[in-house]
């Protein structure tokens, strides 16, 4: 075990190609399905030709494509090459999406030529303009053989070695909401990825005969999981796209119709699943696990979804993007009726430890609430560029042990569970998406006509939380809904688009003249 | 027909999701889903309203923003599910 501890993340699916070849690898619904000997010869030549195009050890390479075989072969062939992937929400506005490159530099950006105009524009503009590589009809790997093959007509890219990424190597950066107004880059190296893999592994023994679901988009850290824990067994890996992973009975089919046996997604699709999917009209005797995470799962829903998939095993699956999962509990079915309460977090998985501290960072008494810190193997480097967030997001310890804090509040209950009560800051999750309130403020304030913004949210059954946008405008008078949320698709991701706006002459105000949040709350 | 399923959707999206505002604002071409007014479960109060108060079934591929972007690609969706003899 411990000599494949430190093996790069990709090994896995190397290993795989190599006593399976013929098995599937991806199923890109629509396309036919890629074996792992494809995917292994073709993620190898966009290796050789990131190296052919100087792409190279400690390098980074950008990834702005929708979910399809073309990312995934691009994502193996960057990590052979021994650079770190960027993925991103080719939905979400360009601007943003080409701040995350510049950020993080990246050397080459692999890009749908549906975007490359504009994102070309955002770079002239930042004053840097990576290699730009278009892919035309991405799906099926179409786009990426296409590429490869008009490259290969102007001459062949030298065969260079699968780099033996050491563990400290970086894997990938994934991009989050930022309470300034900027997505910050979480950094995560071979090691934290393989080191979850493992634990993955280990924990639910996956097998060649699994057909995972591939729900979450490839920049948000369930991903991982659906990635390269289907891969390292020889399992089949099911791409679902976002419009598709969004409509319960379309997707209710398509569980069925491809034989999902390891389902992960987030709780909000799943209480759509139960509600609108008409689950019993698709059966899944296939389906032995269900995982999900990001969020709280509503219990009502949760429970209507586990008396329409009764067979399946269920996991709440705990951790954010710097740590990705770090603790984890089995939901006992059935589900009692006087069961009204959130299922708790669960216990600390064995390649990390969990401790919970008070505001000083002492640890409490048992029982008591603090905000849960981890420390292992899966925990995340740095983010990229911030020195100084870098070392907010961590304890200061005398022994050299770097301890994350989560921003969670919790408790551990008599079982040993930890169970989840709260954030100590203005994160909020949505979609299960972090989102920071101080972004969607930034945003509404490139408004011209926006005075004053304050974001609140307030807890919401159905929706985990409503995002309730305080706003006062230059001329005292309110502006059109329309307007407003026609403005945040401009400058936000879609999940950060309040829900409601209410608006103020001018927003109330403390002592201090900061603007007053907990009067704003009670206005909600 | 069409300019009474859409006045009816129209009332509906109004009254459901865009309280306060002013009706003018909400024109046959406004593009809803892209221009984030109606967000994903939004959509799918969307379509039980449509399924139920006109007796109609949407295919999953429908359910997107190629057919329910706007009202008039949501009136034109309708109308083509309805039985001709409701038609005039």
């Amino acid at each position: 075990m411990s000599a494949s501890t430190s093996a790069p993340l990709h090994r896995g699916f190397l290993d795989a190609a190599g006593r399976f070849p013929e098995r599937t690898a991806v199923v890109d619904p629509g396309h036919g399905p890629l074996s792992y000997a494809d995917l292994d010869a073709l993620s190898a030549r966009v290796r050789d030709r990131l190296a052919q195009l100087g792409v190279g050890p400690g390098d980074r390479v950008g990834l702005y494509l929708r979910k399809s075989a073309d990312t995934v072969a691009a994502i193996y062939g960057i990590l052979r090459a021994g650079a770190a992937y960027v993925p991103v929400d080719s939905g979400a506005p360009v601007e943003r999406n080409a701040y995350v490159f510049h950020n993080c530099e990246v050397q080459v950006l692999i890009a749908e030529a549906r975007v490359l105009d504009a994102v070309r524009a955002q770079f002239e503009a930042l004053g840097r303009t990576p290699v730009l590589v278009a892919l035309e009809d991405v799906g099926g790997a179409k786009g990426l053989t296409r590429w490869l093959e008009a490259a290969d007509r102007g001459g062949s890219a030298p065969t260079v070695p699968d780099h033996s990424s050491e563990p400290d190597d970086v894997a990938y950066i994934l991009y989050t909401s930022g309470s300034t107004g900027r997505p910050k880059g979480v950094t995560l190296t071979h090691e934290n990825a393989v080191s979850f893999v493992q634990w993955c592994s280990e924990t639910f023994e996956p097998h060649e005969r699994d057909v995972f679901s591939s729900h979450a988009p490839f920049h948000f850290d369930l991903s991982v999981l659906d990635l390269f824990v289907s891969h390292r067994h020889g399992a089949a890996l099911v791409l679902i796209g976002e419009e598709a992973g969004k409509e319960p009975t379309g997707l209710a089919k398509l569980i069925a119709e491809h034989r999902i046996s390891v389902w992960y997604s987030a709780p909000s699709i799943l209480s759509l699943l139960a509600q609108f999917g008409s689950l019993d009209k698709h059966p899944v005797p296939d389906l032995r696990h269900v995982f999900f995470a990001g969020e709280v799962f509503p219990i009502k829903h949760l429970r209507r979804l586990a008396e329409l998939w009764p067979t399946p095993r269920y996991f709440n699956l705990y951790g954010p993007t710097e740590t990705n999962v770090c603790t984890f509990y089995e939901v006992k079915l059935p589900i009692a009726a006087e069961q009204n309460t959130p299922f708790p977090i669960g216990k600390v998985c064995s390649h990390l430890r969990g401790k919970v501290v008070d505001e000083d960072g002492k640890e409490v008494a048992d029982g008591q609430e603090g905000e849960l810190c981890i420390t292992g193997r899966g925990v995340m480097q740095r983010y990229w560029g911030l020195p100084e967030q870098t070392q907010k997001g961590f304890l200061s310890s005398r022994n050299g042990e770097r301890w994350y804090r989560t921003g969670d509040i919790v408790f551990q209950d008599a079982n040993g569970d930890y169970v989840y009560k709260g954030r100590r800051d203005r994160m909020v999750k949505r979609r299960a998406y972090r989102v920071e309130l101080g972004e969607i403020e930034a945003g509404l304030y490139k408004h011209a006509q926006i005075k004053e913004a304050a974001v609140i949210a307030i807890p919401d059954e159905e929706a985990g939380v409503k995002i309730i946008a305080h706003v006062s405008s230059r001329t005292g008078a309110p502006l059109s809904l329309i307007e407003m949320k026609g403005f945040c698709a401009q400058v936000l991701p879609m999940y950060m688009i309040p829900d409601r706006f209410q608006w103020h002459a001018a927003l109330p105000k403390t002592s201090t003249d900061k603007i007053h949040y907990q009067q704003l709350k009670e206005m909600s | 027909m069409s300019d009474s399923i859409k006045q009816s959707v129209k009332d509906y999206i109004m009254t459901t999701f865009l309280a306060g505002e002013s009706p003018d604002n909400l024109t046959d071409d406004l593009p809803l889903i892209s221009r984030g007014i109606l967000d994903s479960i939004a959509t799918l109060k969307l379509i039980l309203f449509l399924e139920e108060s006109f007796g109609i079934t949407l295919e999953a591929h429908e359910a997107d923003k190629e057919h329910l972007d706007t009202l008039n690609q949501i009136a034109a969706l309708v109308s083509s599910k309805l039985p001709a003899t409701a038609s005039r």
